[in-house]
């Protein structure tokens, strides 16, 4: 694999790992990793597991864990775009399941936030079974950006 | 319990139970759901595994969306007429506050229900149900059997 020339690539992506998936209570229950990465892009992977099955009579995931792993990823192409560490809430996400998924595969997400302004940013992402230009879902995002770090309303919670 | 089975002892008993044991991701995220006052109400039982944000701390988005999904299924199941799990078309999620570490309860309205497409809009609430934490609009495929 070209990842043994890359070892630098390995180390990133760890660390990646370790804040999107790592520190994410959710993303570590459904076993998120991070696949591939570049400005403005983050592809993260959902494994297929039976815990996470919508259908029993399909075995197809429910669409519930893969609306997680597209919040999750979209809000990480995010992070990779902002040029400081900023605190971000989705504002909304709709999410449209262009064709069934398939039973027993993993699902990977890859987002692209394509704009950024200083109050919100835009994301696009899609889903599929490894074959990008076959999704089986396609998706789209906003996101508020909050201005500084750790910053709370007077209840401790986003608004 | 296989899933058919579980709709239809739904429709004749009213309880959920059965339906959100034989979903193994209902289960996973404590989903279920109940009628109160003859309406359905979908509840996801707050567990650590549910958080986004252990800073602030929140609920994961994607939760909320999966509870608001599934609230609406089970509203689809228990006035339909088919044994057959609804194809969910597509969801838009509103996130209008954040979500604390607790229960989180969710309400449906069908905006039309049609013969082959539902609409459907979810409210997703935690103390107060006129305060929702997030919304959903969502069209699902009604499967024939």
């Amino acid at each position: 694999m070209s990842d043994s020339f890359l070892p630098q690539k390995d180390e990133i992506r760890r660390r990646l790992e370790g804040r999107y998936v790592g520190a994410v209570p959710h993303n570590q229950a459904l076993g998120l990793r991070v696949v591939d990465y570049r400005p403005e892009h983050l592809s993260l992977a959902l494994p297929y597991r039976v815990d996470l099955v919508g259908n029993p009579e399909t075995e197809v995931l429910h669409g519930g864990c893969i609306t997680s792993l597209i919040d999750a990823t979209c809000g990480g192409a995010v992070i990779m775009s902002l040029a400081a560490p900023r605190r971000i809430a989705t504002l909304d996400l709709r999410i449209d399941y262009v064709r069934p998924a398939l039973p027993h595969q993993e699902v990977i997400c890859g987002a692209h936030c394509y704009k950024v302004t200083k109050h919100v940013a835009f994301v696009r992402a899609k889903a599929h079974h490894g074959d990008k230009a076959n999704p089986i879902a396609t998706a789209s995002g906003t996101f508020v950006i909050f201005p500084d770090e750790g910053r709370r309303t007077e209840d401790g919670v986003p608004k | 319990m296989r899933l058919r089975d579980a709709v239809v002892e739904l429709r004749q008993t009213g309880d959920f139970t059965s339906l959100q044991e034989a979903i193994p991701y209902a289960r996973f995220m404590g989903i279920g759901g109940e009628l109160v006052d003859g309406e359905v109400i979908g509840r996801m039982r707050y567990s650590d595994h549910l958080v986004g944000n252990a800073n602030v701390p929140a609920l994961h988005g994607g939760t909320l969306g999966a509870l608001m999904e599934s609230t609406a299924i089970f509203k689809l199941l228990w006035h339909g007429e088919t044994t057959a799990i609804p194809k969910t078309i597509n969801i838009t999620v509103e996130y209008l506050r954040g979500a604390r570490p607790q229960d989180v309860f969710a309400r449906a309205e069908f905006t039309r229900r049609g013969r082959r497409v539902a609409n459907v809009r979810v409210f997703a609430y935690q103390d107060d149900p006129d305060s929702p934490v997030a919304v959903a609009t969502a069209h699902f495929l009604l499967v024939q059997d």
